[in-house]
């Protein structure tokens, strides 16, 4: 892992071609895409594989059903299209038809959260998390790099099951190298530290090593969690970070409601009660801009994440004098 | 087809040319965005906005006002110009589209700019929001009308189907669609991506009346929307046969231009061409003011036939003085 690096890659470009490789493992993968194939990537496998790709125009309802189909006659359908129309435009057809039977269908979703930029509002999914979450059945990734991005699609493409992937549009640094092992469910602790820990996924992964990195010039040594897998939550791991550390934070592209910020509010409400301060979109759409000037704007970057922890730091320190 | 006065095309042209141009430099200057299928429209989003919708750009939510609602809502920057020059914002702003902060977002957000309808940018969604408007203008026996432009890839999504049978059920004759029948979506020709063809054919399977045009024809659509407007009990649709990318040689049919902005090299080469096809008209209120009239026989004014009804209408007292305003300043 390496965040001095400068190499960047978009992980959805990581997706195409990791779909390509697993479609010559796996002859039963079919793709299926909704008008945005350029966009998403599975374009590369489409010139590889033209007989097994089918581009569904702009209907991602129909999208969602025939990719069940698919998986009741035996087939491995990878569905993609930008997250908003993965999740909210066909959020009954995925619920009804896909997760409540279980099938076997993987919903890759590309150009997730703000860092979509320009195209605005009505094309960034900032709540795609906590509605794939709600669904019984699904699984939840969202990978942090491209490296991770490889292996989270091959290791989908084994799960038995509906899963829910989400990437991302722009460039964004390669964390780990080559010899990353990547495990369904399973937080990845990159680094360790007692003062506080970071619960990062997806791109703020990058940034809450940044942050953790400032905040060890200043003294403070903080632990960070890649979440990878949303859903199942790596209870154990947050819990025990929760003991060790007594201050946790997270950092998400996507609304403090019903995303990691809330998944890890939950489990440290039942198990082990600690401050908190979630970093994330506060109850906001998002909004036109470059993608650099909207992290800034909505408040995700290292920098933020530097100030929750101080904030959390100050929190903790203020529950322990407290008389409970 | 009735005769429509050449000074009323030669103006309308120039308009044209005028949001063209307006929607390359506000492409250029945010660096993104979508000059097809902004470009394709141009006619009829010139058309409706400068002869057929009755508006009051100082009063935006005026209760009788007519509705256009941009269901592409890629297009964003032809509406925003078309606003702008019909007085709605200060054209000033148009360059600040797609910025942090601009109230121009890459898709309309009726919340930020006044005169736009409806938040679109989901395809697929305008034509049921159209179809809310219309038939609440028949419950308040309000006689507006509600004009939707819909793209040709867009039509593949299941809701505009949804909202096609149920405007005939409910015999909205007061909502037109536009299809802007261009041919192409992002990953390629509508024909080989998904078919939504015959497209005429299905409409009028689900109840619309059709009309197909040239949509780069002012003659043309002028009379679809008179014919649009003739008082029928089902609803309508100008199916207009288009370019992608019109007006601009080396845009024009080329699906890589669906989403991608000019450089400023390419935008001032698309600029040349436009500017050498004169006479430009950039500003002010529409001169040949083709919608209105003075009352021959009365103090008042008229709403002239072409474009917008069957038949003159005698304006109000307070509608003829708009009238008179817009079109004697
Ligand atoms: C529900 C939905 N799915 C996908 C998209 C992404 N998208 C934007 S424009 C476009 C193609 C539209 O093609 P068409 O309707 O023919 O528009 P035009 O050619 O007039 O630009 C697509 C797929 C979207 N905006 N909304
Ligand atoms: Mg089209």
């Amino acid at each position: 892992m390496n965040t001095k690096q400068q190499e960047k890659v978009a992980t959805r470009n990581a997706y195409g071609r990791a779909l390509v490789e697993l479609g010559r493992r796996f002859p039963e993968i079919v793709v299926l895409d909704a008008d945005l194939s350029k966009s998403t990537k599975t374009h590369e496998f489409a010139r590889a594989f033209p007989d097994r790709f089918f581009n569904m125009g702009i209907a991602e309802q129909n999208l969602m059903g025939t990719a069940a189909g698919f998986a009741l006659a035996g087939k491995i359908p990878f569905a993609s299209t930008f997250a908003v129309f993965a999740t909210g435009r066909p959020f009954d057809q995925v619920r009804n038809t896909i997760a409540y039977p279980g099938l076997n269908v993987k919903i890759v979703a590309t150009h997730a959260g703000i860092t979509v930029g320009e195209d605005g509002a009505s094309h960034q999914a900032v709540e795609d998390i906590a509605l794939m979450r709600a669904l019984p059945n699904m699984t939840v990734i969202v990978p942090a790099d491209a490296t991770e991005t490889a292996r989270a699609v091959a290791a989908a493409a084994a799960h038995q099951g509906p899963v829910y992937m989400r990437l991302g549009r722009p460039a964004v640094p390669v964390l780990f190298g080559e010899d990353y092992e990547f495990r369904l469910g399973a937080a990845a602790v990159l680094r360790e530290g007692s003062d506080a820990a970071i619960c990062a996924t997806g791109v703020m992964v990058a940034e809450a090593l940044k942050a953790a990195e400032q905040l060890a010039a200043q003294g403070i040594e903080v632990a960070v969690a890649n979440i990878h897998t949303i859903k199942p939550l790596d209870v154990e791991t947050i819990v025990h970070l929760a003991r060790k550390t007594g201050a946790l934070v997270t950092a998400e592209e996507h609304t403090i409601y019903g995303g990691l910020g809330s998944a890890v509010a939950e489990v440290l409400g039942e198990h082990y009660p600690v401050p908190l301060v979630r970093v994330g979109i506060k109850d906001r759409f998002g909004e036109s801009g470059a993608p650099a000037q909207l992290m800034e704007a909505f408040g995700l970057t290292a920098s933020h994440i530097v100030r929750a922890v101080e904030v959390v730091r100050r929190r903790r320190a203020e529950w322990a004098g407290r008389c409970r | 087809m009735a005769e429509v006065p050449a000074e009323l095309v030669q103006e309308l042209e120039a308009r044209a040319r005028s949001l063209r141009a307006d929607v390359i430099r506000m492409l250029a200057e945010a660096g993104s965005g979508h000059p097809g299928g902004s470009l394709s429209a141009v006619e009829i989003v010139t058309a409706l906005y400068f002869h057929v919708l009755r508006l009051r750009p100082q009063q935006p939510a005026w209760p009788d006002r007519d509705r256009f609602i941009l269901s592409k809502g890629h297009a964003a920057p032809l509406l925003y110009a078309a606003l702008a020059a019909r007085g709605f914002f200060p054209a000033g702003e148009l360059l600040t589209l797609r910025k942090l902060g601009s109230p121009l977002q890459g898709h309309p957000d009726l919340r930020k700019v006044p005169g736009v309808e409806a938040s679109t940018g989901s395809l697929g969604q305008g034509l049921s929001v159209g179809l809310g408007m219309a038939l609440a203008g028949k419950l308040d026996r309000r006689n507006y009308r509600v004009y939707v432009l819909l793209g040709d890839g867009e039509s593949q999504e299941g809701q505009v189907w949804e909202a096609a049978m149920a405007a005939a059920h409910y015999r909205a004759g007061n909502l037109t669609a536009i299809l802007d029948y261009n041919g192409l979506q992002i990953d390629g020709p509508v024909s080989e991506v998904l078919s939504p063809l015959p497209l005429a054919e299905k409409w009028q399977a689900f109840g619309w009346a059709v009309r197909e045009i040239d949509g780069h024809d002012f003659a043309a659509l002028i009379n679809a929307f008179s014919w649009a407007a003739e008082g029928r009990e089902c609803p309508s649709l100008i199916l207009a046969r288009t370019v992608k990318g019109k007006g601009v040689s080396f845009m024009e049919n080329q699906v890589d231009w669906h989403g991608a902005a000019p450089s400023k090299e390419q935008a001032a080469r698309a600029l040349a061409e436009l500017e050498a096809r004169s006479p430009f008209k950039t500003t002010g209120r529409p001169s040949v003011c083709p919608q209105f009239a003075p009352d021959t026989d009365g103090e008042g004014w008229i709403r002239r036939p072409l474009g917008g009804r069957r038949g003159e209408t005698l304006l109000s007292g307070a509608e003829s003085r708009a009238a008179e305003k817009a079109c004697r300043s």
